[in-house]
């Protein structure tokens, strides 16, 4: 008997330990959530540090666990404090969505801060507790599964008495309630909610070291997942409900490590994804949500700034076009072009979010799931099927066109940030669908050996060739996107996006024109991914990953929303300069961090404003 | 029987523990201006937002022309001909004022607008994309009839015809709200309270204009709390409180019934419902 009930004790333990984990985080999200209405993406990241932070005490300081602890929790609650204040309370008045980019923007930074210090390489966090395991049936349970379990039990205990029974904590609970009915009574508004950061953090920091300690090992990008894991968690509990965010972490927790248990590692995050699509389109206010309100979508209101965009007068547009077109007449390095060429296909990838994130007001942040499905879809078809890539590359911006629609047609029915999260757990599950398909995609070896772009036998290996193809693609399409926003439709899309209430009441069916919007988004993304992958020759599950589409979506707003020659400046931006001048190649994506919450701040609207 | 152009029967909405809508009736005829009054909290604005598809209603029915449209989408009843405006104003703000008002009119597109299931949108987009003479030409005569329609407003509107909607002031966007209702061509016109937040020659001026889309034999039901507008231009007032009707008939009728004074200035009333009586009062 025991014998084959043993392995799943211990997964149950596993999945109850992890869960705990993921309840530290959930937690701290869900009381975050309660005070701002604000999904904070920065948590992972805090997560991260707190496990740093655990290490070099650890390893420099020689501290002891009591100590260690301490450390972390003083040094993420400070951190918590100094988010709030610098990237979030300045923002109070600005559309809801600034917030949540804004959290971005700081998880970004903070995941590249401790890359630079400490480099990318993984660390041992050296275990504090004495290292026996006691045997249960068939399973055993070690000091630190039941030292993670009473820090758990513990901090949820201290938290209820907080909220329970300090004024402060009163004061939580009313600003969460109502928060100008609480301003109104005299709470300090902004001091619960430093608090309130202050506290999550410190449980999210917590949760980080006890991972590193758990798994013996930390990294800078370990938050990224966990973060996502402990907002799942809080959905499915409801977003807010504290009991239900500890809940949803056990429930999580256990799915995992039952799903690894029959299906394998690499499937482990696909499961909290799919949770999540599911939760956000059958029960969006968790499992425990009883009842029913009058709908109340506290997270609605797009990103869009009121502003008058600059129109770029067809004597600049005609210019420019003239001297992207003569720059391989002076510049012949072959380096070069292709680097400006890939960099024009980034231009196509930013027009495409920007008609779905301006225009059609779907902030998404899965767009580089477009790129992949294309990418996939054009080298499988040239590859294995033998097609001609001059055919292969736009049936796969048809392909990606209907797969990227069909996939988010789930999340059609959300709103405001929820579009957000579904689109980035979408994004995910393409990467890890592509991950463990591996009869078609060769999961994590990839896809080598791609023909080169070609066309009636003539092969465009050269930087001038790719050059100009993926510029003739690029004004193609831009001139497309520009007659669509100028027709009836890109006047019924900009309508659903300012109020989408009004734009039903006046017959405008939302599921056809975000239907159209993805089409024709995909499209574009889709063989913009064909051609990377024909010029990359190589392929695999990490080539477009959640940093594209943040990349994708920060070219956007520095363009301004909607505006399509705001996203090819955009590009040019943050693709095409970096790249040509090789320079900051490690500040990468700090810059891209930096930049996004600095747009948010000063310059809402963009560089050539929203449209 | 003159068939009732809406028609309302023992709709039913709740809360929470909070009867909204009580076992409520309401028939308008064809032609004819019915206005609705109440407290705050009467359950006016649920039972617009149940009938114009917004909330779904826990029971009863609402047929209009004599179709049954219980429960049936926004964007359907659009389609019907039944147009409405906002208690708060829901402009499109980035849009500008010939934009919103082209919006009202999409159900009124069809050259460009197929209704063929699946395939209707892919030949929508690339109508959009082609433009054939009957696109141009359909796009034509919308811009013609919303300048139209603009005109109505006299030199509020027209001048500020590109103006991004939400650079306008709050006067004018209700002014928009209802160019764009009328964009739609209804068969129905729903507003509620239109003149909220106006002046007094600013509510005048509506009240002018609402007046002629009567003379015009539009259908209309009003929410209104300015018993001024709706004593003049109703044919048949509505009085609800509580969620029910408590009393109907012709507007001077209505006025000195003794259940609606009671409603207004009754249950002795201290606190929310004096701001009700004191609004009905000016």
């Amino acid at each position: 008997m025991t014998s084959s009930f043993g392995p799943w004790l211990d997964y149950t333990i596993n999945g109850l330990v992890v869960g705990n984990i993921y309840a530290l985080l959930a937690v701290g999200l869900a009381l975050i959530y309660g005070v701002s209405h604000l999904i904070n993406f920065a948590h992972g990241s805090i997560y991260m540090v707190g496990a740093y932070v655990g290490w070099l005490s650890i390893t420099r300081l020689g501290t002891p666990l009591p100590v260690t602890l301490l450390c972390v929790v003083v040094a993420c609650g400070l951190l918590g404090v100094l988010i709030e204040r610098v990237a979030l309370r300045p923002l109070r008045n600005a559309p809801r969505i600034a917030p949540l980019l804004s959290t971005i923007g700081v998880g970004v930074v903070l995941d590249q801060l401790v890359q630079l210090t400490f480099t990318a390489d993984p660390r041992g966090v050296p275990s504090q507790v004495p290292d026996w395991r006691i045997q249960i049936g068939g399973g055993t349970i070690g000091a630190l599964d039941l030292l993670i379990g009473a820090i758990g039990l513990a901090s949820a205990l201290l938290l209820f008495l907080f909220l329970r029974f300090t004024k402060l904590g009163w004061a939580v609970r009313a600003t969460a309630l109502d928060r100008d009915a609480a301003q109104q009574c005299g709470v300090d508004v902004g001091r619960v909610s430093s608090t309130v950061f202050a506290i999550a953090a410190a449980l999210g920091g917590v949760s980080g070291l006890l991972v590193g300690m758990y798994y013996n090992n930390i990294d800078p990008n370990m938050g990224y997942h966990a973060g996502l894991k402990g907002i799942v968690a809080q959905m499915i509990g409801g977003m807010g409900n504290v009991p239900g965010a500890i809940a949803g972490s056990i429930i999580l927790g256990l799915i995992e490590s039952y799903g690894i248990a029959i299906f394998g590692t690499s499937y482990r995050n696909l499961f909290a994804f799919l949770a999540m699509i599911l939760i956000l389109v059958l029960k969006p206010d968790g499992i425990f949500a009883r009842g029913r309100g009058q709908a109340q979508e506290p997270l609605t209101g797009t990103f869009i700034a009121p502003s008058a965009p600059v129109r770029l007068p067809w004597s600049v547009i005609g210019a420019a076009v003239v001297i992207a077109a003569a720059f391989p007449l002076f510049v012949k390095s072959g380096y070069i072009l292709q680097t400006l060429g890939i960099a024009w296909l980034y231009a196509v990838l930013a027009i495409s979010l920007t008609l779905v994130a301006g225009t059609a007001g779907q902030i998404s942040l899965g767009h580089a799931g477009l790129l992949a499905i294309g990418a996939y879809a054009s080298a499988l078809l040239v590859q294995k099927m033998g097609m001609p890539v001059a055919l292969g590359v736009p049936l796969a911006g048809v392909l990606t066109a209907l797969i990227g629609t069909l996939l988010v047609y789930p999340a059609f029915r959300l709103r405001g940030h929820y579009v957000t999260i579904a689109t980035l757990g979408i994004g995910e599950i393409v990467t890890l669908v592509i991950l463990n398909w591996d009869r078609v995609t060769q999961g994590p070896i990839g896809l080598s050996g791609i023909p080169p772009l070609s066309a009636f036998g003539v092969k465009a290996t050269s930087g001038g060739w790719i050059y100009e193809i993926s510029l003739v693609l690029l004004l193609l399409l831009a001139g497309f996107q520009y007659r669509l926003q100028r027709s009836h439709l890109g006047r019924t899309m900009r309508a659903m996006r300012d109020d989408d209430v009004a734009a039903r009441s006046y017959g405008v069916a939302l599921d056809r024109y975000k239907g159209l919007a993805f089409s024709v988004a995909g499209f574009s993304a889709g063989v913009a991914g064909a051609i990377l992958a024909h010029v990359y020759s190589y392929i695999n599950h990490e080539t477009f990953t959640s940093q594209v589409s943040l990349m994708a979506l920060t070219m956007v707003i520095l363009g301004g929303l909607g505006n399509i020659s705001g996203g090819v400046l955009g590009a040019i931006l943050l693709v095409g300069l970096p790249e040509v001048f090789r320079f900051a190649q490690e500040y990468r994506m700090l810059i891209y961090g930096l930049a996004l919450l600095l747009l948010i701040r000063f310059r809402p609207q963009g560089l050539l404003g929203t449209e | 029987m003159a068939a009732n152009l809406l028609q309302v029967r023992q709709l039913h909405r709740t809360f929470g523990g909070l009867t909204a809508v009580n076992a409520m009736d309401l028939d308008v005829a064809e032609g004819e201006f019915v206005s609705i009054i109440g407290p705050n909290g009467a359950g006016k604005t649920t039972l617009f937002n149940i009938v114009t598809g917004h909330l779904a209603a826990d029971a009863g029915s609402v047929h209009l022309a004599g179709k049954d449209i219980t429960g049936f989408a926004p964007e359907q009843l659009a389609t019907l001909g039944l147009a409405r405006t906002f208690q708060h104003g829901r402009v499109f703000g980035n849009l500008s004022v010939m934009d919103n008002v082209l919006v009202g009119g999409h159900t009124r597109l069809a050259a460009v607008r197929p209704t063929w299931p699946i395939l209707g949108p892919v030949a929508e987009l690339v109508l959009a994309l082609v433009r054939p003479n009957s696109v141009v030409e359909e796009e034509a005569r919308q811009r013609e009839k919303a300048r139209e329609i603009l005109t109505l407003f006299g030199d509020r509107l027209i001048p500020r015809i590109d103006n991004p909607a939400f650079s306008l002031s709050y006067a004018n966007r209700r002014r928009v709200e209802i160019a764009r209702a009328l964009a739609l061509e209804p068969r129905l016109l729903m507003m509620d309270e239109p003149t909220a937040g106006m002046n007094p020659s600013e509510t005048r001026e509506m009240m002018e204009i609402i007046r002629s889309l009567k003379h015009k034999g539009l259908t209309i039901v009003l929410i209104e709390h300015k018993l001024e507008l709706v004593m003049q231009l109703s044919d048949r007032v509505v009085v609800m409180d509580g969620g029910a009707k408590i009393a109907e008939g012709p507007p001077q009728a209505v006025a000195s019934d003794p259940r609606v004074i009671e409603a207004y200035l009754g249950h002795g009333a201290i606190g929310g419902r004096d701001v009700a009586a004191t609004e009905v009062a000016t």
